[in-house]
């Protein structure tokens, strides 16, 4: 499903991924760890679609296309979807507005009618207690004066609602509480299926207790220093990254 | 971000859809301001001598007057001496009775706005008093507002079969000393819309007006009088657009509301003049003086208006609050984009007891647009137990537009409040890839958060009125943020 080689990014001419590879099935759940800094939020940010940064070399494809020729809208219709770090707020939108003109372009996309008013409250409701949350959170502006936890909640819930075929969370255990953990990777894993992958950014293998990865990779220096299965994140818990890292040399060194 | 500014500025220049030139045979004074021409403007419309000599008076005053400076707005001078003051559409002078003798090139114009006249009139029970340049062509609706007693026609019209009503009223909210434009403007206007509503009347349709500037050099001096007697209620709808053109055209309205005991006034607009093309060439300057009187106690005037339009737009619409616990009202959403300028606000003036205000103004810079509010509350020390909430925020899309706030606020009765609240937020680029991110297009990502930013607004237009002043917004912002 997603292919990426040998990728290279550079943010305002300062390279921070140095030569990715990665390769994710279809079915298939990859944690993704490492230091803070080491280029995580800036490779799912990438394969998002953001300009603010430059890919200096390799490729990505997706579903057997050239991802990165794709706008990020572009990207989000054709089933890639990024949980945000930091969600952001939109003052004066209210959250059940973006659902549902995030919901009409997919379908717009797909060549589907737009979903009338009722089945598309009914969609969101019926998600809205999967996750646990309030009603009038829908009703609230986008993100705004949400607790960090409500927030990353919301990233789920639009997730659900939009069903992609990639998925791409980036830290979305951190801030949450034990409860709300458990009610986020039940979303998460209620929509684990055959056709669907996900990429999860974590610094916490508590979170892989509940959502039981395929694969673990270790990000450091912008490279994956490391993969390996579910046990490495026990690994990773017990003796840091330190040893990783000294493993993939030394920063900005060649290959 | 180099990029993404491009990217910005790609979305922001999004060209002029009203952009396109009608052509009618035109009767036309020839350019220049004086007494011979005001006479023949007068001589022409067949008016009365009090009117003529009104007319001569503020023509004599506004010669004492200078062009005001103070707003934060920059245009190259104004000569007057190059405008033509008076254009009719030929061979129509007294106005066509129906749609039927309407010109069917002026029919197809409208349309080509998205106004199709007979259209809205007969779906939205609206009566539309059309104006071409200055002269009033299609008036609907008529017979059966007149069987209610309601006069709604052209000012022309009005001075003809109603001289005493005008003599009563007109100058009496903005006298022909007011202000340099409003001086001006009485001396040379032309013709504009007038409605009276009987004491006691609530029109049951929503009142409305197009304007639309045309002619070539053709100073637009529109002049609009309404009055709501003795526990009237009307609902005033105003709208505009211009086809496009390269030189700046001055227009400067006036408009009257006067409000007597327990009546009640809504007028909205909709203004969307040529704004210049991208580098700020060209384009309507929109000096407008709008003026509501709350003569009577219990009276109300709300003015709502959505500002996308116009290279410079300087307009104040303000109430006096004279009646006792009288209510003034204004809610603005004011968008400026490329070189567009904008200085405008309100006054809420309060003289009478217990007088109540509102103030929400919404402005929108984008592109180098600069967007100024300009707001005066007065409480007078008669006016005990006066009260006013202003609210004022700012939304900026892209780093080089601008926006001021400057509110003024004399308060002369300590038994007064007067609140005042302001905010300043920006589109963020973070905010688009948010919404990108999930699948919407930057450009509906930016007509989505302004639309939420104006929804407070909006709900204070008629319903019909709102769809179309959020499509203007959409395509005013095409390229500004998404
Ligand atoms: N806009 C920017 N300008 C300059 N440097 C940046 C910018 N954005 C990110 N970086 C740098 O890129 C590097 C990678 O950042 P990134 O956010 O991808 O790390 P991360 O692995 O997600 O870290 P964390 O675990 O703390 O979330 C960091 O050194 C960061 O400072
Ligand atoms: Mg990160």
């Amino acid at each position: 499903m997603l292919d990426i080689r040998n990728l290279h990014v550079s943010i305002n001419d300062k390279p921070i991924l140095r030569g990715i590879d990665l390769t994710v099935r279809a079915g298939e759940v990859h944690a993704i760890m490492g230091p803070n800094g080491s280029g995580k939020s800036t490779l799912a940010h990438v394969l998002a679609g953001h300009e603010g940064y430059t890919v200096t070399a390799g490729e990505v494809r997706y579903l057997g296309r050239n991802l990165l020729e794709l706008s990020p809208e572009l990207r989000a219709r054709e089933g890639i979807f990024l949980a945000f770090q930091y969600p952001v707020e939109i003052p004066g939108v209210a959250n059940i507005y973006l659902l549902k003109a995030a919901v009409n372009a997919l379908r717009q996309h797909r060549g589907e009618p737009e979903l009338d008013a009722v089945d598309f409250l009914a969609l969101v409701k019926d998600k809205l207690k999967l996750m646990g949350m309030d009603t009038d959170l829908l009703y609230r502006s986008v993100n705004e004066g949400f607790s960090g936890g409500e927030k990353k909640r919301n990233e789920i819930l639009q997730m659900a609602v939009l069903e992609p075929r990639l998925a791409l969370l980036d830290e979305t255990d951190s801030g949450l509480d034990i409860d709300a953990l458990k009610v986020v990777a039940g979303g998460v894993n209620a929509m684990r299926s055959p056709e669907r992958a996900m990429v999860l950014v974590t610094h916490y293998q508590r979170l892989l207790n509940y959502i039981v990865p395929d694969q673990v990779h270790v990000l450091a220096q912008g490279r994956i220093a490391l993969s390996g299965g579910r046990e490495l994140a026990l690994e990773l818990e017990n003796r840091g990254y330190g040893w990783v890292e000294a493993a993939a040399g030394p920063a900005g060194g060649g290959a | 971000m180099a990029s993404s500014t491009v990217k910005l500025d790609e979305l922001i220049s999004q060209e002029y859809k009203h952009g396109f030139f009608t052509s009618v045979e035109t009767d036309t004074v020839p350019r220049g301001l004086s007494e011979d021409v005001i006479r023949l403007i007068s001589a022409k419309k067949g008016e009365p001598d009090f009117l003529l000599e009104w007319r001569l008076k503020a023509y004599r005053h506004w010669l004492t007057m200078a062009e005001p400076h103070w707003a934060t707005v920059h245009h190259p001078a104004i000569d007057y001496q190059d405008i033509t003051y008076y254009s009719a559409p030929k061979s129509r002078q007294d106005g066509p009775k129906s749609l039927d003798e309407v010109d069917p090139e002026l029919l197809r114009t409208y349309e080509k706005l998205g106004v199709p006249l007979e259209e809205r009139a007969l779906l939205a029970g609206v009566a539309v008093d059309a104006v071409f340049d200055s002269v009033s062509v299609a008036t609907t609706f008529k017979d059966k507002l007149a069987g209610l007693g309601i006069i709604f026609c052209s000012f022309s019209e009005a001075v003809r079969e109603h001289p005493e009503l005008v003599r009563q009223y007109l100058g009496s909210v903005v006298p022909y000393t007011d202000n340099f434009f409003a001086s001006l403007n009485s001396a040379v206007f032309s013709d504009g819309s007038f409605c009276y509503i009987p004491p006691g009347v609530r029109c049951p349709m929503e009142l409305s007006t197009y304007f639309r500037i045309n002619a070539r050099n053709t100073g637009q001096f529109e002049r609009t009088l309404i009055i709501a007697d003795k526990g009237a209620y009307v609902s005033y709808l105003e709208g505009c657009t211009a086809p496009m053109r390269d030189e700046n055209q001055l227009h400067a309205a006036v408009v009257e509301l006067i409000a007597l005991e327990d009546a009640q006034i809504k007028y909205a607009t909709v203004q969307n003049w040529y704004p210049g093309d991208k580098e700020g060439h060209g384009g309507i300057y929109n000096f407008v003086t709008k003026r509501g009187d709350c003569r009577g106690a219990n009276s109300k005037i709300s003015w709502t208006q959505v500002e996308t339009g116009s290279a410079i737009t300087w307009k104040y619409p303000s109430v006096i609050l004279q009646g006792d616990n009288a209510v003034g009202e204004f809610y603005s959403v004011a968008l400026t984009n490329h070189y567009q300028q904008a200085d405008t606000g309100t006054k809420m003036i309060h003289l009478g007891k217990n007088t109540r205000s509102t103030i929400l103004s919404k402005g929108i810079s984008a592109g180098h647009g600069s967007n100024a509010y300009r707001g005066l509350v007065k409480v007078a020390k008669s006016a005990v137990g006066a009260r006013n909430y202003t609210q004022c925020d700012s939304l900026l899309l892209g780093d080089r537009c601008a926006a001021h706030t400057f509110p003024y606020i004399e308060v002369k009765n300590p038994t007064a409040r007067v609140e005042h609240e302001a905010s300043t937020s920006r589109i963020g680029e973070d905010q688009l890839f948010y919404c990108q991110s999930r699948g919407i297009a930057p450009e509906d990502a930016v007509s989505m958060i302004v639309s939420g930013f104006c929804k407070e607004v909006f709900k204070e237009l008629p319903m019909e009125f709102a769809v179309e002043a959020q499509k203007l917004l959409g395509v005013s912002l095409e390229g500004s943020i998404g």
